[in-house]
């Protein structure tokens, strides 16, 4: 197991260099002078030597990637060039709400599309299946921001008025706030990463809320996070219900499913304790492969829903042409995809023992 | 290999043992509800496409305001044989911030969003094709740096690589698609290397060696045609893919530019308008989901016609 690892992480290593210097030269491939781009009108002749000797733009360009690797290593993403602020301090800002986002979308698509699957498979044929099947079809068709926008107006207008209504925008309503955690628990004097730590889990305002055993304020959050979490975990939801279904198929043609029921078992029993355990397999290496999509899908929900994540930064630096945030993000992310795959695969070689023989 | 096929031949229905492999397909094809119902999408928008200009009431680009008496920006959608009084100028799918006609603007955006679709899928085939043929035929180091260099591209989230290398080529359309179809290469050369490596020790490719025909005749004459199956599915598949990513990147603002009446950009100029006048939403919006659907239905189904494994 350990050496599956090691070799799995050794494998990544090219892939993480090649990641890295990808970013490196479309940094360098930017239209325009870097200089121009960084000081605007201030540039001058002088001003553009300076800076490109500061930045180490006047050497070789291996060793602007060493140098950039360098800075990557210690952490150092850039500058916004828009706001003036180093990149990672903007990410621990961003992030936990991307984070979370993310986190109920794929929660509302598993919760919902794997009993989908499952049930599909069951009464295959059926109108139920047909129908779930139909409405997966539509679901990955589905572009993200004509949902989105589309369930905004459902439940903002045509149900306002009605139990049903929910919040188009925002994270809280009006005049509610969160309290940060380190000044619910008295730490404000904390610092560093421990401080880092908190104040990233306390802009995760639903963990935020419950620690705080502030139900009110976690009412509020939930009902704004309820439709951005639909409109991104829709296309997962799809894709989760297609694979649980198509697996759980596979796995009730085998023989000794087949046993199972010739020893009289029921047919549920069959379905739940036989069937769907197997047929799960599958389904973890497709929710694997979902982060990349959710990543993708939370620059147009988070634009959509005006939410204040990474996604909507990245909007937000596109229109403003702030290169260094987008270059800084798509490392970060790239990055943890990466890991995020580490970790599917382990934990898959760990479910299934014959993937490690490979 | 040969005993899988002969039983198949054996058992398969006397009309259809002489024919090709595409009339086997489409008669497949046709035998499923799904793939009926892309292929009749996916006709459907064809003709649009084709004949625009004599469905569209409108140029896509005309203004309304001072042509029509009474036209407004943004009107609701008004069909007068629905009872929408016959004063009100009619526009079937309303008008848009601009005074245009909503229903010209998604007629023609068939056009640009099919040639979107085939196109970019067209320059990630090309590329990935030749990638994935040099990695599985060459092998080796040369196999092993194509491929890792595929991998890194697929370690990013599409969207965001396609975004990041706009920040380099610039806005726009063309752009848009060039940076949708790098994003889409690895599936391609993937699907090609894995075709490649399941032939290339074969007898039949052997015996061509044999005879002296070239590396590169060997890989256009002998294997490109055993791959063409999967590239077909596959990229039937990408045109649903990167009509979605392309209108993606055209609503964030990096992709189609105004005026083109493009869906996603379309949708991106209205996004604002969405609780006051949703028709602008809505039509370009269905236009989008029916595309894709058409061509995720359609690529599924020759996916199950083409694998003869999957044939009940």
């Amino acid at each position: 197991m350990i050496r599956f690892i090691i070799r799995r992480v050794v494998v990544s290593i090219p892939v993480l260099l090649g990641i890295l210097f990808l970013v490196f030269a479309l940094a360098r491939l930017l239209p325009g002078d870097p200089c121009v781009g960084a000081l605007g009108e201030r540039a001058t002749p002088e001003k553009c030597a300076l800076y490109n000797a500061q930045h180490g733009l006047d050497r070789p360009i291996p060793e602007q990637f060493a140098v950039y690797l360098g800075e990557i290593a210690r952490g150092d993403l850039g500058t916004s060039i828009e706001e003036g602020k180093p990149i990672g301090d903007l990410l621990i800002e961003r992030l936990p709400q991307t984070v979370e986002l993310a986190f109920y979308a794929l929660l509302f698509a598993l919760v919902v599309g794997i009993p989908l699957g499952i049930l599909s498979a069951a009464k295959r044929n059926s109108i139920v299946d047909v129908g779930t099947m139909m409405l997966a079809n539509l679901g990955v068709s589905t572009p993200i921001f004509v949902l989105g926008l589309l369930l905004a107006f459902l439940f903002a207008i045509v149900l306002n008025h009605t139990p049903l209504a929910l919040p188009p925008s925002g994270r809280l309503s009006p005049g509610a706030e969160a309290m940060p955690l380190v000044e619910a628990w008295g730490l404000e004097g904390l610092g560093g990463p421990p401080r880092a730590i908190i104040d990233f889990l306390s802009n995760i305002y639903t963990l935020n809320a419950i620690l705080r055993f502030d139900w009110k304020l976690l009412g509020d959050t939930v009902r704004h996070m309820i439709l951005p979490a639909i409109t991104l975990g829709t296309i997962p939801l799809a894709i989760v219900a297609r694979m649980t279904r198509s697996s759980l198929l596979d796995v009730l043609g085998q023989d000794y499913i087949r046993t199972a029921r010739a020893k009289g078992l029921k047919e549920r029993l069959v379905i739940v304790r036989h069937g769907v355990r197997n047929a799960m397999l599958p389904v973890v290496t497709i929710i694997g492969l979902q982060f990349g999509g959710l990543l993708s899908g939370a620059i147009l929900t988070e634009t959509i829903f005006r939410l204040g994540g990474v996604g909507s930064r990245v909007f937000e630096a596109v229109n403003g042409r702030d290169y260094a945030v987008i270059q800084g993000f798509t490392v970060v992310v790239a990055i943890g995809f990466l890991i995020v795959n580490l970790v599917v695969d382990v934990s898959y070689s760990y479910l299934d023992p014959r993937v490690r023989l490979r | 290999m040969l005993d899988a096929q002969e039983a198949m031949q054996l058992g398969a229905t006397p009309q259809t043992r002489s024919s090709g492999l595409w009339r086997d397909t489409l008669g497949s094809l046709l035998r499923q509800r799904n793939a009926v119902v892309g292929l009749a999408i996916v006709v459907f928008l064809l003709l649009v496409a084709l004949f625009a200009d004599v469905l569209a009431v409108h140029g896509p680009d005309d203004v309304m305001l001072g042509v029509e008496p009474g036209v407004k920006k943004r009107d609701d959608p008004c069909i007068h044989l629905l009872g929408c009084p016959a004063e009100t100028p009619e526009h079937w799918f309303g008008t848009d911030g601009n005074v245009r006609d909503v229903f010209s603007r998604v007629v023609h955006g068939a056009r640009v969003s099919l040639q979107i679709g085939v196109l970019t899928v067209g320059m990630a085939i090309i590329v990935g094709t030749i990638i994935g043929a040099i990695a599985g035929y060459v092998g080796g180091f040369i196999d092993d740096l194509l491929m890792r260099l595929m991998d890194v591209l697929l370690a990013f989230p599409a969207l965001l690589l396609a975004i990041a290398i706009l920040t380099v080529l610039g806005r726009g359309l063309i752009n848009a698609q060039l940076a949708i179809a790098i994003v889409a290469i690895p599936i391609y050369a993937r699907v090609m290397r894995a075709s490649v490596l399941s032939v290339r020790e074969l007898d039949y490719v052997t015996a061509s060696r044999a005879l002296g025909e070239s590396g590169a005749g060997i890989l256009v004459r002998r294997i490109l045609p055993n791959a063409l199956t999967p590239l077909v599915v596959a990229g039937t598949l990408g045109i649903a893919g990167a009509v979605l990513d392309v209108a993606a990147l055209s609503f964030v603002g990096i992709g189609a530019q105004p005026p083109l009446a493009e869906w996603g950009s379309m949708i991106g100029a209205e996004r604002n308008q969405v609780f006051t006048a949703p028709h602008l939403i809505i039509f370009p919006g269905l236009a989008i989901t029916l595309t894709v659907l058409g061509f995720n239905l359609l690529g599924d189904g020759l996916r199950d016609a083409l694998d003869p494994r999957l044939n009940r």
